[in-house]
């Protein structure tokens, strides 16, 4: 492995503009790193989707004669991205992670994507995601899982596990991801690395293809607070296209990120959530997550932070609450898929082609494209929607909704920040869920109520969990607009950890071994 | 907690137009009712919330108190018919092509 490859995203950018190294060789050891780990689909961390190398290497090419002719340029200039394969990309394929969209080629840009083309990061290709981002394994991807680069037989996390696997593998120094109920974090968490979930309206929906929209967030993942902070305000900031884009200015996320890597917390109040795995509250958290949580309180109390207990008593109606809005803003989101305009267009077999109608294509389409866990919550959203049930469930949702919202209101006139475990537990196996639903879903107790609420979440790597050597994440959370401080508070804790650690936790993720292909789940 | 039973996964996939099969049904039906069951105590919850302060609590669609979003009517640059017709199952003289629509039972 080329040591490129291991810079953070700022280094490189210093070393582009430096003249210590060229795009094009940026990108190159990129592309060299995902052709050694990243095939093949049976065994590698299959964290991509599709590779452009001819593209990327094009772009890089560009940027590089324009630094060479003086033009003035991003700060990111030249570094390499690799995008969630739920952003449409104009002339590359974006499929979601779905059969339906098997083979699309979207004729437009998602707003994000055209803004970090205009910052000019280099896309190195799409990356792997549970299908229309309803899982958190990546198992539901039609096109195979990805691997967790820390033990080739566990999760990487998801919907956006692909995103987080190729910074974990050193395959991509930033990624992009979306975060409906901790797509972004929970990823994030179990791979050692940094994801953001911006204020609900802080990133452009625009293009990215919809889950829930009530609750769909895009956002920057990278392997440091400061990285991430960088490819955060270049996503942000308002987009007439999207009609629930905030219009306020970016928040100074990367001044925060600065401020806080000095380490002084003095006078922040961080407010620990009794009910996200706090005692009487732990059920289902794994012993070493919780170990290492509370060495970062620690960490966060040397830093001259207080650190105090409260309680969100509502949370714990969230995960409930979710998994009635979300299918049911799925079933309607995902009924665009009607095998008539884009995508996957199946043929009944028992129906004469001369004869068939519409109603049937649509219904055979959907039986072929659709997933197992897409059927399921389309399903699921189509009963709670239903007349007789709307007002028992979706309604209740909608009134829980507001619950949540209220205790974090009230949690922040105490506190400046909240922390939690972003998940209960440590990347699971392979396969150890995948007909759980339930199980699966309660992976995400502690990821959703931000999303119900609409306020920005982080989610930075706290050391390894001591009986299974995985990585554990921290979430943080800040009230709505208040994204930098996440930042501020995240980037403390980061350099009080590295200082403690002497490095990064990804220096001691080990050198990639394929899965076995005998015997390992599929 | 009412079960779902087939007949009515049955009907919530005719409803969202997708064919499945009967073993399809049956599994899902197992599944949907283990996740009504413990979704469902959402209702209880409110239920108590509201007693307790003796106020209906509102709803929340969105998280963003927003209104109406308008803006300028100008023309701007869309997508042409070819690149919209372009990832087309199928299309005709710059349409659609699709299955016929009318004269269904549904």
């Amino acid at each position: 492995m080329s040591e490129l490859v291991r810079m953070d995203a700022s280094a490189m950018a210093e070393a582009l503009r430096s003249g210590g190294v060229s795009s094009v060789e940026l990108t190159q050891a990129h592309l060299d790193r995902i052709a050694e780990v990243d095939g093949p689909v049976e065994s590698g961390v299959h964290a991509f989707l599709h590779v452009d190398a001819e593209g990327a290497l094009a772009r890089a090419r560009e940027l590089d004669a324009a630094r060479s002719r003086g033009e003035e340029l991003h700060e990111l200039a030249g570094v390499p991205v690799a995008v969630k394969d739920v952003m449409v990309t104009r002339g590359m394929p974006s499929t979601a992670g779905s059969r339906m969209l098997e083979g699309w080629v979207p004729p437009y840009d998602a707003t994000v994507v055209e803004q970090m083309r205009a910052a000019g990061l280099v896309t190195l290709g799409k990356t792997n995601m549970d299908e229309f981002a309803m899982g958190s394994s990546t198992e539901h991807s039609a096109f195979g899982p990805t691997r967790n680069p820390w033990a080739a037989d566990r999760i990487p996390g998801g919907s956006g596990g692909g995103s987080a696997a190729a910074l974990a593998a050193f395959e991509a120094p930033l990624a992009t991801g979306t975060d409906t109920g901790g797509s972004i974090r929970q990823p994030a968490a179990v791979t050692g690395t940094v994801g953001v979930k911006p204020t609900y309206g802080g990133v452009s929906r625009y293009g990215l293809i919809a889950l829930a929209s009530s609750l769909d967030q895009g956002g920057p993942c990278a392997r440091t607070v400061l990285d991430t902070a960088l490819l955060h305000e270049v996503m942000g900031g308002h987009d007439p296209r999207d009609s629930t884009s905030l219009t306020d200015p970016v928040p100074a996320v990367v001044a925060a990120a600065r401020e806080g890597a000095r380490g002084d917390l003095t006078g922040v109040r961080v407010g620990v959530v009794r009910e996200m795995g706090r005692a009487g509250h732990d059920e289902g958290y794994q012993a070493g997550v919780l170990a290492r949580f509370e060495e970062a309180l620690d960490h966060l109390r040397s830093a001259g932070a207080e650190v105090v207990e409260v309680g969100c008593p509502n949370v714990e109606h969230a995960l409930g609450a979710y998994y009635l809005i979300l299918p049911s803003e799925a079933s309607s989101n995902l009924a665009r898929y009607d095998g008539m305009r884009y995508g996957l267009r199946v043929l009944p077999t028992d129906v004469d082609p001369a004869e068939v109608t519409a109603e049937q294509v649509m219904a055979a389409t959907r039986a072929k494209g659709f997933g197992p866990e897409a059927k399921r919550r389309i399903i699921l959203g189509t009963y709670a929607l239903s007349s007789g049930y709307y007002d028992a469930y979706y309604g209740s949702a909608q009134k829980i909704r507001t619950l949540v919202q209220r205790d974090f209101d009230a949690a922040f006139e105490q506190v400046d920040v909240l922390v939690s475990p972003t998940a209960p537990t440590t990347a699971f196996r392979l396969g150890e869920k995948l007909d759980d639903p339930l199980a699966m879903y309660r992976g995400d107790v502690a990821t959703i109520p931000a999303n119900l609420a609409g306020i920005p979440g982080m989610s930075l790597p706290v050391g390894l969990a001591p009986e299974d050597g995985l990585p554990v994440g921290l979430q943080l959370l800040a009230p709505a607009r208040e994204d930098a401080r996440l930042y501020r508070v995240g980037a403390a804790l980061e350099a009080r950890l590295h200082a403690q650690w002497g490095g990064k936790l990804l220096d001691r993720v080990p050198d990639w071994t394929p899965a076995s292909t005998t015997g390992a789940p599929a | 907690m009412p079960a779902l039973p087939r007949e009515e996964v049955a009907h919530l996939a005719r409803l969202a137009r997708i064919d499945m099969p009967d073993a399809e049904l049956d599994h899902l039906a197992e599944q949907l009712t283990a996740i009504v069951d413990a979704v469902a105590s959402v209702t209880g919850a409110v239920a108590r919330a509201e007693a307790e302060s003796g106020q209906p609590v509102p709803a929340t669609s969105h998280p963003l108190p927003l209104r109406n979003v308008t803006r300028p009517d100008v023309v701007v640059q869309t997508l042409t018919a070819a690149d919209a017709l372009a990832g087309a199952p199928e299309s005709e003289d710059d349409k659609f092509r699709v299955p016929r629509i009318l004269g269904e039972d549904a």
